[in-house]
């Protein structure tokens, strides 16, 4: 089926010495479950704890989302714990396109990105114009980051050359800013499928590649990262480019945060231990790490309620 | 300057140094000394002499242990002979119950075990706790259930126990190998004198304690202390009737010839130079996770380790590329650390067998590869090593180094790999890497090794029957196949 058109753009990427290797499902759950057990003490928790905020994406995707509530996360993203002046502030904060210039006015000048979800999140099924322009204006809206979704719909009929086409003329609608293209990993039925769609949306010029939008059952899991990583790690070493990775949907503990962080150090390296490669998608989460750096420092576990709810 | 901004500055990512994590030894209650298990309760050895067990990751003495002479081995003998025909005529489900009992207590003080396992090994704890003990408690729990089933295994035929067996194990899988040994021969009936290796004697006389405590009849489980000569004494005892041995190929020669004539029945489970074969169809990252599970598993001190990587020509540069990148996050080091993947050489007699070979490896022309590693000052340690360039007349493409140390050689089509992979003495294991289901099973087909891998390696199951080909060694273990050697069927 997707060989009845030419599509110049993946053509062109395979000619470039971009391939697709398989997915051995077995061992690669088996090599995530032994990095998942990798026993994480003191100086090093620290470490990944702070890390683990440096690198979040504070996320509010709700229909009910408001102004007083965006205003309220820019709040918590900026100085997540007023308790302790040397917590750093998350990555960025990810908000519906309508809330953008709220969160884009609350961040300006702190160093925390704006990023939107755009492209008719999560189906990604409206016409491509009006996906190209609801993009165009989150970025005029003052969106630093544009969270897309892969076109599941032309991906898993085939047609994967309407899909890179999709998601390079989102990074051209991008502009300035930087595009993550959710693969929705929960969706697309096999490992195999999601170390392809990860060539494809790399190969398209996204600049980060995400699991997950978070409004399915299944979202991020250990093997997805590594299996996404593995796709990172092979197409840096074919095209010399580094692309991020984000995990997001269902990430609610500091535990499964530090996990991914493993994952990434012992697949990627050092140098994707970094928010510019990097993200781990979140709201829940936040707190919970907080709750493990607060009680690192002061010997004990500290009340929920100690910690703002947002 | 806020942690973000550190971060921004720092282009190269922040390393994440892993704390030490390390296991506590205060499970343990070890003693200065050790006495021998004979007829259900602790002796010292008659003549009373005593050799020491090292910690091969410090050179520390552990505990002084008894080393039995002839006049123990035949105690110990004479206890499970007496005891033979009370064992034999118990239903089988009693025997049954006393196996599930076993298989539980070792689950109970599993941590206690694989603590010990470690220490006195020198395998990562990991190995030990996620590994050694819960499959040596699977193995009792399967041939539990099989005590009372015995008749299915040899349908349409009377069947009775072997009798006293003697059995000599390993020291790289000590409690793992126990297990294999007692659970199918106690299921069937037999009762048994069992000789652990001398490096490694300390988590059989704790098998031995917990015998004591699941009220295992006295002289069904005996545990003989002692080097090369109390192995020996054993296997030319004349009132045994089995000898179940695993080591190496050598050893197992010499139990050979001592045994011819006698009547004896005899299970030999020895080396291996298994051929880890990676078609280029292969899933590559995670055959590179197979390829470090076949050689870096314990230490290389694995009899069907995949010490040959046979790997496509297209692919090979690519897979050597991937292995290397992936070897610098293998971390080496002590062995208690709960991140530590490769862990202390067993001894030094096997340290100066790896340094040999790979010594011969260099001088035949092949190419060593080692990540940048700290070993440890004291204790018995070897870096990963990857040879490339090796041929397959080279002395490390044909001889078992038991080490840490894969020798990489190349092949063009699957026949070639299967010619590759059989010109050996040994045949105990293999492995075949591919996408393609047809290929595995052809490749099956034409393997010559007791076990053959796809997509996986090192992976065991207690129902799953294990054993070689050649030099290998002959008889199976795991499974109903590995009733039979200790089954007389008439």
């Amino acid at each position: 089926m997707n060989t009845a058109v030419t599509i110049p753009a993946w053509d062109d990427a395979r000619a470039e010495g971009i391939s697709v290797s398989p997915v051995d499902a077995v061992m690669l759950e088996a090599r995530a479950a032994a990095l998942g057990g990798r026993s994480i003490k003191q100086a090093t928790k620290r470490a990944a704890l702070e890390l683990a905020i440096s690198c979040m994406d504070l996320t509010t995707l709700e229909g009910i989302d408001t102004p007083g509530k965006v205003h309220a996360l820019c709040a918590k993203a900026l100085h997540p714990d007023p308790d302790d002046p040397t917590t750093p502030s998350v990555a960025a904060v990810c908000v519906y396109p309508e809330l953008v210039a709220v969160a884009a006015s609350a961040l300006r000048g702190s160093g925390v990105k704006v990023a939107s979800v755009a492209g008719a999140f999560p189906s990604g099924l409206a016409p491509l114009e009006s996906r190209l322009d609801e993009i165009a204006r989150a970025v005029d809206a003052g969106a630093d980051e544009i969270d897309i979704v892969l076109n599941r719909s032309a991906f898993l009929a085939g047609d994967y050359g309407r899909a890179v086409d999709e998601i390079a003329a989102s990074k051209r609608a991008c502009g300035p800013a930087h595009l993550k293209t959710i693969l929705e990993t929960g969706e697309l039925g096999s490992y195999d499928q999601i170390r392809r769609a990860s060539v494809l949306a790399m190969a398209a010029g996204s600049d980060f590649i995400k699991t997950s939008t978070g409004k399915i059952g299944v979202a991020a899991t250990l093997p997805t990262a590594l299996c996404m990583s593995e796709a990172i790690r092979e197409f840096h070493g074919q095209t010399g480019r580094a692309v991020g990775l984000k995990v997001a949907g269902g990430v609610r503990t500091a535990k499964q945060a530090w996990q991914y962080l493993v994952i990434v150090h012992e697949t990627l390296g050092p140098a994707w231990l970094h928010p510019d490669r990097f993200r781990i998608g979140a709201s829940s989460a936040l707190n919970d790490v907080l709750m493990q750096r607060a009680r690192l420092r002061s010997g004990r576990y500290a009340d929920p309620d100690d910690f703002s709810q947002d | 300057m806020t942690d973000l901004e550190r971060l921004a500055s720092n282009p190269q990512g922040v390393p994440l140094d892993y704390a030490p994590s390390i296991e506590s030894t205060s499970i343990l209650r070890l003693r200065d000394e050790y006495d021998l298990f004979i007829g259900g309760r602790f002796v010292p050895a008659a003549g009373g002499q005593r050799f020491v067990t090292l910690n091969p990751a410090t050179e520390e003495s552990i505990a002084a242990v008894a080393e039995a002479g002839a006049a123990d081995i035949d105690a110990a003998v004479r206890a499970a002979r007496s005891v033979l025909p009370k064992w034999a005529a118990l239903p089988g489900a009693t025997r049954g119950k006393f196996l599930f009992r076993i298989a539980r207590l070792l689950q109970e003080r599993s941590r206690e075990f694989a603590v010990l396992e470690t220490l006195d090994g020198g395998k990562p704890i990991r190995e030990s706790r996620d590994v050694d003990v819960p499959l040596a408690a699977a193995h009792f729990f399967y041939y539990a259930g099989w005590a009372d089933k015995l008749p299915y295994a040899v349908p349409g035929r009377e069947i009775a126990p072997v009798g006293v067996c003697g059995q000599i194990i390993p020291w790289n899988f000590p409690l793992l190998m126990l297990a294999w040994k007692i659970a199918p021969a106690l299921a069937c009936g037999n009762t048994v004198v069992l000789k652990p290796a001398e490096t490694t004697p300390l988590s059989a006389l704790l098998f031995a304690e917990l015998a004591q405590e699941s009220g295992l009849p006295a002289g069904v489980v005996n545990i003989v202390t002692g080097a090369g000569a109390a192995g020996a004494a054993l296997v030319d005892h004349p009132d045994v009737d089995k000898i179940a041995f695993t080591g190496s190929t050598e050893v197992g020669r010499h139990i050979g010839a001592a045994v011819a004539g006698s009547g004896k029945r005899l299970t030999l489970e020895l080396g291996g130079k298994a051929a880890n074969i990676v078609f280029e169809d292969a899933a590559l990252d995670q055959a590179v996770e197979g390829i470090v599970d076949a050689i870096w598993f314990n230490q290389g001190h694995v009899c069907c380790a995949g010490s040959r990587l046979l790997v496509q020509e297209p692919v090979a540069a690519t897979v050597i590329d991937k292995l290397r990148r992936r070897l610098a996050t293998l971390r080496v080091g002590d062995p208690l650390d709960k991140n530590t993947d490769l862990g202390a050489i067993n001894s030094q007699a096997q340290l100066d067998k790896i340094r040999e070979l790979y010594a011969a490896g260099i001088d035949e022309g092949a190419e060593p590869y080692q990540p940048p590693c700290d070993l440890p000052a004291r204790g018995y340690w070897f870096a990963p090593t990857v040879f490339t360039n090796v041929a397959q007349s080279h002395r490390i493409a044909r001889e078992e180094i038991f080490g840490p140390v894969l020798s990489v050689l190349t092949f063009r089509t699957p026949d070639e790999a299967v010619a590759k992979a059989n010109n050996t003495p040994y045949g105990l294991s293999a492995g075949v890497w591919t996408e393609k289901g047809s290929k595995i099973l052809w490749m099956a087909e034409r393997l010559r090794a007791g076990v053959v891998w796809a997509n996986t390696f090192n992976r065991f199951d207690p129902g799953s029957p294990f054993g070689g080909y050649q030099e290998s060694g002959f008889g199976r273990e795991g499974g109903a196949a590995g009733l039979l050697p200790y089954l007389e069927a008439s």
